[in-house]
């Protein structure tokens, strides 16, 4: 009966969760965002250095938030880190759709690397788990704000 | 952690009647649903409370058998709801101990009387400079109206310091009152820490200011007997849907003379006694501050949500409950690693806890799995979690129908948070 909770809670994600990356105010970013998840008070910032070809040279983050919310950010920062700002984007849609039972899913996915797909899998076991969409996406969310030009978004 | 909580002391209850908890849960229809194939175990009722079969007739007999708007036609319909709805008011006059039916005022939600109160009393009767206190432990309803009025108006708002165990810090109360101070507005029992607040002292002090004082009674009078004349409350506002009534009423009680020195707040259809283009006159309360059709089948649950509860008495009911609190304190204590937050000596049903493993969402998501329901989040009273340096918690929260094998499976099920998160 805990098949979905051991899908939601894997590995990697307690991993992610209890010991983030990127985790840190950086030294030099282009820009940042606030996030906030006013129903939980889950709050983060995101920080993005961009170069002149739009291309993400690094992505940090700071904030509280559960295991999920956590966990996503972190592996948010490893994942968008020398990918373009339009396939971020995408790349933000994509998992979007994930998490939502999206049906052109396949279509979304077949631009990335096999491996980033499977790491947004594991994060999409959330789906089975609609209050909790929210707390994997609001670091994608407060990143979608930071690159363009929005300093806080808040979801709930 | 393990402070001893003492019974509040509860009188005049006539009610002999011994509380029998399985007989009583034979009352809510959703108590026999079932959460991935368990029981449910439903321990979110200082969030809203479920319905007794009582409370659901009677609203379904009135949509079936009587329904018309009220005080408006001269038909049988329309005559026979009429009477039910007041019938309503009366049996909640009562139950308050209200000294006139006139005092209770059904709105839309408590959050609607409280904005009530902040509209008509206090742009009519504060001015700049005047001061409103609130306690640190206020719901955000009992917070935001008032600070509406101070973007309006410029009244100040001061806020009463709680102690480390959640109680009302009455030395630092009592020393914020002074010439200035014309309104107190206190919870009288917190919804994020359980804590019951000395109402009729906090009252009593503020009256010997010249202050007014509305009470927030949301998570005090599902849970014990309140009397608002005892207490000496100017105004004091409770949600029905806490009480296992319907959602989509509320009830303001204000004392008579109060209320009809206030202007109304919003205009409309039964409020008014004649109506010309030059000039309108109005009612006096309650139907001042009723203006449109009123939730009349919601009204008339939460009459029978006021009768099922009087039956059972508040005092069986304050006792049960206050056994549940004790078990449950004394059974999540032993968990290594979970921390209640709220230790106060005088404590409603709730239990707030935050575990060292796990945030609070992860918590509600897991046990939700074991068919366990407890909220999760700030509770809608952010500045409390703050002054405990927390975004959130997790909260257990006990109704008339609870048992302790529900704390068992309470705490049956925050194990196996620890077996995915520990």
């Amino acid at each position: 009966m805990f098949g979905d909770l051991r899908e939601l809670y894997q590995e990697v994600i307690l991993d992610h969760g209890k010991k983030p990356r990127n985790f840190r105010y950086p030294e030099d970013f282009t820009c940042e965002a606030a996030g906030n998840n006013p129903m939980c008070g889950d709050a983060l910032m995101v920080y993005l250095k961009v170069d002149d070809n739009k291309i993400i040279r690094d992505v940090a983050f700071q904030g509280k938030g559960c295991a999920i919310s956590v966990a996503s950010a972190s592996m948010m920062t490893e994942l968008l880190k020398d990918l373009s700002v339009d396939k971020a984007e995408a790349l933000f849609k994509a998992f979007h759709s994930m998490c939502t039972d999206d049906e052109n899913i396949d279509e979304q996915l077949a631009q990335f690397d096999e491996e980033i797909v499977e790491r947004l899998q594991m994060l999409s076991g959330v789906r089975q788990f609609p209050m909790r969409v929210k707390c994997a996406t609001l670091a994608w969310h407060t990143m979608d704000a930071a690159v363009n030009g929005e300093q806080d978004i808040t979801t709930e | 952690m393990n402070k001893v909580i003492t019974p509040a002391p509860t009188a005049g209850d006539n009610s002999v009647q011994a509380f029998d908890v399985e007989r009583v849960r034979k009352d809510f229809p959703i108590l026999g649903e079932e959460i991935n194939g368990r029981p449910l175990v439903y321990l979110d009722s200082g969030a809203s409370a479920q319905k007794p079969r009582q409370v659901i007739d009677a609203m379904s007999t009135a949509m079936e058998t009587y329904y018309a708007n009220v005080h408006r036609g001269v038909h049988a319909m329309s005559q026979r709801s009429t009477e039910a709805y007041e019938a309503a008011r009366t049996k909640i006059a009562t139950f308050l101990n209200a000294s006139s039916t006139n005092e209770i005022i059904f709105t839309s939600s408590a959050t609607e009387a409280i904005n009530l109160v902040a509209n008509a009393y206090g742009r009519k009767f504060l001015k700049a400079g005047d001061e409103i206190i609130v306690s640190h432990m206020e719901h955000h309803a009992n917070i935001v109206p008032w600070q509406l009025l101070r973007e309006e108006i410029g009244v100040v708002l001061r806020v009463a310091p709680i102690r480390d165990d959640g109680a009302l810090d009455m030395e630092a109360y009592e020393s914020l009152l002074g010439p200035k101070t014309k309104l107190v507005a206190m919870t009288h029992t917190s919804n994020a820490l359980g804590t019951v607040v000395p109402i009729a002292d906090v009252i009593k002090k503020a009256h010997d200011h010249g202050a007014l004082v509305i009470v927030d009674g949301c998570q005090a009078v599902p849970h014990s007997k309140v009397d608002v004349q005892a207490i000496d409350a100017d105004f004091y506002v409770f949600a029905p849907h806490k009480i296992y009534g319907p959602t989509g009423v509320g009830i303001l009680y204000g004392k008579e003379e109060l209320l009809n020195s206030m202007p109304p707040w919003q205009g409309g259809g039964d409020m008014i006694a004649t109506v010309t283009f030059e000039k309108t006159t109005f009612q006096k309360a309650p139907l001042r501050f009723e203006a449109g059709t009123p939730p009349i089948v919601e009204a008339i649950g939460l009459g029978a949500a006021i009768d099922y509860v009087s039956t059972l008495g508040m005092d069986n009911i304050a006792a049960h409950e206050l056994g549940l609190l004790h078990y449950a304190t004394q059974r999540l204590n032993a968990i290594e690693g979970l921390t209640i937050i709220g230790t106060a000596p005088e404590k409603a049903a709730i239990v707030s806890f935050v575990m060292d493993c796990a945030h609070p969402h992860d918590i509600g998501t897991i046990v939700d799995q074991m068919g366990v329901a407890v909220r999760t989040g700030h509770h809608c009273a952010q500045p409390v979690m703050d002054r405990f340096g927390l975004a959130a918690t997790a909260r257990a929260s006990f109704g008339l129908y609870n048992t302790r094998d529900e704390v068992d499976a309470l705490v049956e099920s925050i194990e196996m948070v620890k077996e995915f998160l520990g």
